[in-house]
């Protein structure tokens, strides 16, 4: 190699070693999905730089910025408190804590949901200009969302304030509780992204089943409403997974039952996930 | 750096699902249609296929031009090249560091500012962040933005776009270069001054893969070219033999079309 002359620039690009072919076998696309997910560990920087910067732009130039996530999320908590709080005949004082931690969970897992459709879509441009670990975009997604729940937080604390209500220290059990919906998320980035990519028809039909989910699980209406039917909510998987983070941080033990409901749907999720990523990774350029 | 860089293809074939009845799609199903080659895989989908069993090795040294009508799979090729469409059948082999540079535009943000697009190349390209400040440094003195560097990039006249897009672009040298066809137009004016950076970086890349109808590019700067035909290699040899009988056909084909 010729000696580099003074003026180029000194930046040399990274090193790659790769060897793609069309060999289908299990084993050969399982290795593949294995080193994207790990390179796409490696480029946590740059995830975490797109999805700040998503959350800047959207705001960009507005007063209040993404603090209008948390005044727009307490106006409508302190909306909706008032008005279900007289329907369902419930004193205000311990109906609006309940709420807004219900609602600001609730609030990630459904714009998590909806965003992960579009978890590959929206990058199309730099998946079909560069060779990237599609694990990435997945990372992408959660940070995002991680910052929007960061903002609506303060409305949780704001209103334990105000009704001087606190979970005490069993509220430090949500911690497994969240670590499980951080993997949980990125399954759900990485299966509802390809199944995107692929069917266009997905986001329409995966913001019905939200809605849906949202009513039939007590986020809105408390558990303890449903009387001696209570028993049928751990087959829902929303609720278990919702409740192994609310129940602890309004200061109860989640039980073994919906910790159990809760690892179980996950595995399902993570086994769904990892079996259509080792299949789609490869087809997802050609997709978007 | 690795010693010896390599790209081999090794009997590789492309097959492109045709799914979205968006314009992109229809695009190729009108080139698929135009040059025969809308088909079915295996499964009966519809698609196109865009490369078929092509084949060659590249070592340090080697300047590959490829030449081709609209839609013979140039793109595709460069594309597979550089990892990004994974091949159905037969191999690619990628040793060395790579810079593929398809799309001007790559993740450039309208709404953010010149060093922040600068930033964040530098982090798609997986470089550490202690080189980040020499690649802004670098990118910034070439592309001459001055204070536009904080203003975001949607304010910028279209020569300060181009002027970043190829400063990013020519910024990070790979052992092995990429090439589509965009990176050589311009305006005369900008091309003086880019020259310099764009040899510099063409000389330094070991291994070169063009993809040009500018038959003078090609004669330029390679010595083999490969001539594609609807996804398939027409002809593979010295620069100069290809380049005639690519040059004769397309004369009788112009003639043909009158």
């Amino acid at each position: 190699m010729s000696a580099a002359p003074a003026n180029a620039p000194s930046i040399t690009a990274r090193d790659v070693a790769l060897e793609l072919h069309g060999d289908r076998s299990r084993r050969h696309l399982a290795a593949l999905a294995v080193r994207d997910l790990r390179e796409g560990l490696t480029l946590w920087r740059l995830a975490l730089t797109l999805g700040w910067l998503d959350i800047r732009l959207r705001y960009r130039g507005s007063l209040l910025g993404p603090f209008w996530l948390t005044l727009s999320t307490a106006v409508m908590i302190g909306a909706l408190g008032l008005l279900y709080g007289a329907l369902f005949h419930m004193d205000v004082r311990t109906y609006l804590p309940f709420l807004a931690l219900s609602q600001v969970l609730w609030a990630f897992l459904g714009l998590l949901i909806a965003d992960a459709c579009a978890c590959f879509t929206q990058s199309e441009v730099v998946i079909r200009s560069v060779r990237m670990p599609l694990f990435v975009h997945a990372l992408r997604v959660l940070v995002r969302n991680l910052l929007v729940l960061a903002h609506n937080v303060v409305v949780i604390v704001a209103v334990d304030l105000i009704f001087a209500v606190s979970p005490g220290v069993m509220a430090l059990l949500c911690l497994p509780g969240i670590a499980l919906w951080l993997v949980d998320s990125l399954a759900i980035c990485v299966l509802l992204g390809a199944v995107g990519a692929r069917f266009r028809d997905i986001p329409p039909i995966v913001a019905s089943i939200t809605q849906i989910a949202f009513f039939i699980t007590p986020v809105m209406w408390k558990p303890e409403q449903l009387g001696a039917r209570v028993w049928v909510l751990p087959f829902n998987p929303f609720f278990d997974l919702l409740e192994i983070v609310r129940a602890p941080l309004l200061g109860e033990m989640p039980t073994a039952t919906v910790w159990g409901a809760a690892l179980g749907y996950s595995a399902v999720l993570l086994a769904l996930s990892w079996w259509l990523f080792t299949r789609a990774r490869g087809r997802v350029p050609f997709w978007i | 750096m690795r010693p010896n860089p390599r790209l081999d293809a090794e009997n590789v074939s492309v097959f492109f699902p045709l799914y979205h009845g968006n314009s992109r799609s229809l695009k190729k199903t009108v080139f698929a249609v135009a040059t025969g080659r809308l088909g079915r895989d295996a499964q009966q989908r519809p698609g196109v296929q865009a490369l078929r069993d092509i084949n060659f090795t590249l070592r340090s040294g080697d300047r590959l031009g490829l030449v081709g009508a609209n839609g013979a799979g140039k793109t595709t090729l460069l594309r597979t090249l550089a990892g990004i469409y994974e091949p159905v059948m037969g191999r690619v082999t990628i040793e060395g560091s790579l810079n593929a540079l398809l799309d001007p535009q790559l993740g450039m943000n309208p709404d953010l500012t010149g060093r922040e697009n600068i930033m964040l190349r530098g982090l798609y390209n997986g470089l550490p962040r202690s080189v980040l400040p020499r690649l802004e440094e670098d990118v910034a003195e070439f592309a001459e933005l001055g204070d536009f560097l904080d203003l975001p990039v949607r304010i910028y006249s279209s020569g300060m776009l181009v002027r970043l897009g190829f400063a990013l672009a020519t910024a990070i040298r790979p052992q092995i270069l990429l090439m589509d066809e965009w990176f050589l137009a311009g305006d005369a004016a900008f091309m003086e001054r880019a020259r310099g950076r764009l040899e510099d970086m063409v000389r330094g890349a070991e291994i070169l893969v063009l993809s040009s109808h500018m038959l003078a590019a090609v004669e330029e700067w390679c010595t083999r070219v490969l001539w594609m035909d609807q996804g398939r290699v027409r002809a593979d040899g010295p620069r100069d033999a290809v380049l005639a009988a690519y040059r004769k056909s397309a004369a009788t084909a112009t003639v043909e079309v009158a």
